[in-house]
């Protein structure tokens, strides 16, 4: 059978306290989810400029996600809710210059939630496969 | 034309430095032709006499220069501010870029201004530029006399003007005016209807021409930053070069970002551009969708107020549906 | 002299872009652009394009070595740079000038190979001006737009193109278009250059003179005043350097893309916080030293080096473009006529 040679390249940034523990737990329950996903360990989601998210496409990625804690479980009581605004504008703006909506994402994961995590990285790239390679935040010298 | 008169400002500015309120005055110079006006400092009653300007091409916004010109000494500054500086005026304040107490702000209404860059597009050769009968009479050096409609050869801006009134002051020259319900969003919207496609498409092309002259940046009261993110050689961005697509639409993305629930939609960077790129739009749309997320908020309406981007509520829409409400969908 | 007329002109434009890549000034929304001819724009009647014709000789980016680093080896990629012949079509007098002036300083040793590559494939058709603005003040620097330089110089009346060939280059390409013009004798075209001259003389600008600045004046120049005053409201973007057909800086930058380093220049513009930064900083702290550094370069240092040719040309971009209407023109005034 012809495999899909495509093989996307995601960034995850995750939160110390939430989301990167969530990930942890996703690899102890021995649960998959694929190895394309890059994951980045940031004290708190709020940490994430939106330039780190255009860096991250510039350099190669074709999908951005961002894992932080539940709202109201913030380790430093508001940051999750600042990274919410600013992620709801930032993607916004991105969708109004044509982007792709589904190469970005915000996903509340938990310490608890291993399951969610495999679960939310499975459909993430799912997804990025199906637009295929990012060509719209590309820059054309890190292109090999 | 303004419905003020240049003597009436011209009688305040030399009023105030005469009995020693100010010992400055931030207003516009005339130049070489009748458009091509530049912001100055004046000094002396004769220099206002001789070389102030006051016409139907004063658009620059002089917010930004009081947070130099205050630090240069002791003595109080007098700016004349058009209801739409007055904005930026306010988030300046907001964000201490310079001392109150030494600005002496005097409001002028405005009529809305020409955009000469429209005008020079359509006549070549101008040797004068005047108001006839309410339009914009254009005496050219090769084809006679040319007159355009005003509205035709009004800023961006000034189209959609989003308020007469002035929302800070020392003293007032005329009559104030309204808060507008201006059609500001309208360009937006019709924006947020097209595809992804359509707008990737739109957006390519305008960002393309950019050439990364950074006066979009240095025009801009928003953009205040002792040091710009794109100016530190360590973040690894351009600050100028047009090295590859990707730079110049990180470039305005990022900045309107930055200038994001603090951009009064003063349409400086739309003045400037000397490549005509619709910048406006992006600070548009962020307001936009701080309305329509957050509340209503206009930047710069009051000093001190506090923008939604520095603030929450535990209620707040989440990215996903942020991006599902504009678009195609909506 | 050859002719074509004017409702012709496509056919000319197709048998140079059948040789040759062409490019010339085309109408968009935003202002006249050089662009390259596919067949189908029209030429663009505007006497400047908002960007100068220095791009194609001297482009705003321009790769110049790669380096690869695997282990300890480090390998080094030169750019590929085979050029081929190439014809710009429509450049005005000033542009054509500002050649000069950029010759002057990247064909002096050591030579810019890469400018010298393109300048040597390059062709120009020059065009004289028959509209010039009223921000034109080529005449200061001694140019003439009724007779712009060139190899091909062109003249336009209200029905045909005239074209005469000034060097070898340009009549080789004359020769090879014999197909498309016919002969003609240069009357309508003298003609024609008699009208623009009367019109340049009436221009608001003409009687600005240049002759207070030139070589070695650094001293009279440096400490007036008037820079305070001229400076005051500079917003230090980079606007007229960019659209500036002589403004020649750059700067040399690496790029990590992650596998790689490219090393590139781009134009650089004294107007900014970074430019000529060294390890102790920038030595112009003030937007008034940056202000000064653009106009004495113009004014005073380029003429100094270079045998009292100005480094202005008098295009009147900078004039057009400016954010806040500063420019040459002000600061000449200013400065010339106080001393």
């Amino acid at each position: 059978m012809q495999v899909n040679e495509y093989k996307p390249l995601i960034v995850a940034f995750c939160c110390n306290w939430c989301s990167y523990a969530g990930a942890d737990l996703a690899g102890n329950n021995r649960l998959n989810y694929p190895a394309e996903v890059k994951i980045i360990r940031v004290p708190c989601s709020c940490r994430v400029n939106p330039m780190f998210i255009l860096r991250a496409f510039q350099r190669g990625a074709d999908g951005v996600i961002l894992c932080g804690c539940h709202p109201g479980d913030c380790h430093y009581t508001s940051g999750n809710y600042f990274t919410r605004r600013r992620m709801a504008l930032l993607f916004s703006m991105l969708d109004f210059l044509g982007i792709e909506r589904e190469r970005t994402r915000v996903e509340w994961v938990s310490a608890a939630e291993g399951a969610k995590f495999a679960a939310t990285m499975n459909d993430f790239v799912e997804k990025v496969v199906a637009l295929g390679e990012n060509k719209r935040l590309e820059d054309l010298r890190c292109k090999k | 034309m303004q419905e003020i008169k240049r003597e009436v400002l011209v009688a305040k500015a030399s009023e105030l430095l005469g009995n020693g309120t100010v010992d400055r005055v931030i207003g516009w110079k005339n130049g070489e032709f009748d458009y091509d006006v530049t912001p100055a400092v004046f000094t002396s009653a004769e220099e206002l006499e001789k070389e102030f300007v006051w016409n139907d091409f004063c658009g620059a916004n002089f917010s930004k220069y009081l947070i130099k010109e205050t630090g240069k000494s002791e003595g109080k500054v007098m700016v004349f501010l058009k209801p739409c500086d007055t904005y930026s005026f306010n988030q300046l304040l907001t964000e201490h870029r310079f001392d109150r107490e030494k600005v002496y702000v005097v409001g002028v209404p405005c009529n809305g201004m020409l955009d000469d860059s429209k005008v020079r597009a359509c006549s070549e050769g101008i040797a004068s530029v005047s108001e006839e009968n309410g339009k914009v009479a254009v005496e050219t050096l090769y084809d006679g006399k040319l007159t355009f409609e005003r509205n035709d050869m009004l800023a961006e801006r000034c189209i959609n003007c989003k308020s007469k009134k002035h929302t800070a002051y020392d003293e007032l020259l005329g009559e104030d005016g309204e808060v507008l319900d201006s059609a500001r969003f309208d360009e937006v919207e019709k924006l947020e209807k097209m595809t992804p496609d359509e707008r990737f498409a739109f957006w390519q092309n305008e960002l393309s021409r950019c050439i990364r002259c950074n006066a979009c940046r240095n025009i801009c009261p928003a953009c205040s930053c002792e040091k710009c993110v794109f100016d530190n050689p360590d973040s690894g961005v351009e600050n100028k070069a047009v090295a590859d697509s990707f730079e110049e639409k990180m470039f305005h993305i990022i900045r309107a970002f930055h200038v994001a629930g603090r951009c009064t939609d003063c349409g400086e960077c739309s003045r400037v551009c000397p490549q005509n790129i619709p910048l406006h739009l992006l600070n548009r749309k962020f307001i936009k969708d701080i309305n329509e997320f957050y509340g209503e908020y206009q930047a710069g309406a009051e000093a001190g107020s506090r923008a939604p981007i520095v603030d929450y509520t535990t209620e707040d829409i989440e990215p996903s549906e942020a991006v599902e409400r504009g678009g195609d969908n909506a | 002299m050859r002719k074509i007329s004017l409702d012709k002109l496509n056919l000319l434009f197709s048998e140079i872009a059948s040789k040759n890549s062409l490019y010339m000034p085309v109408d968009t929304e935003a202002g006249a652009k050089f662009e390259k001819y596919n067949g189908t724009q029209t030429l663009s009647d505007a006497v400047n394009t908002v960007r100068s014709a220095k791009d194609f000789f001297f482009p705003q980016t321009e790769n110049l070595v790669d380096f690869k680093v695997e282990g300890k080896n480090i390998e080094i990629i030169e750019p590929v740079n085979e050029y081929e012949d190439f014809v710009v079509f429509g450049v005005r007098a000033c542009d054509v000038k500002s050649f000069e002036i950029l010759d002057r300083v990247f064909l002096a040793e050591p030579v810019d190979t890469f400018y010298k590559n393109r300048r040597e494939h390059g062709i120009i058709i020059s065009m004289a001006c028959n509209k010039p603005s009223e921000t034109c003040f080529c005449g200061t620097f001694g140019i003439d737009a009724s007779s712009p330089a060139g190899d091909i110089v062109c003249y336009k009346t209200d029905d045909a193109l005239y074209l005469e060939a000034k060097t070898e280059k340009g009549s080789a390409l004359l020769d090879s278009l014999n197909g498309v013009t016919e002969d003609s004798d240069s009357e309508a075209a003298r003609a024609q250059q008699e009208v623009i001259k009367e019109r340049l003389a009436k221009l608001p600008l003409s009687g600005l003179s240049a002759e207070a600045f030139g070589a070695d004046k650094t001293k009279e120049f440096f400490d007036a005043p008037e820079w305070n005053t001229l400076s005051e409201s500079c917003l230090g973007c980079g606007t007229c350097t960019f659209v500036c057909p002589t403004c020649q800086c750059y700067d040399i930058k690496d790029f990590n893309t992650g596998r790689e380093v490219k090393r590139f220049r781009c134009w650089d513009s004294c107007m900014y916080s970074d430019f000529t930064k060294m390890a102790h900083g920038n030595p112009r702290l003030s937007q008034l030293e940056r202000f000064r550094q653009r106009f004495m370069h113009k004014l005073v240092y380029y003429p100094t080096n270079n045998e009292g040719i100005f480094g202005c040309v008098g295009c009147g971009r900078c004039m057009a473009k400016c954010p806040i209407n500063m420019n040459i023109v002000k600061v000449m005034k200013k400065l010339g006529g106080n001393k």
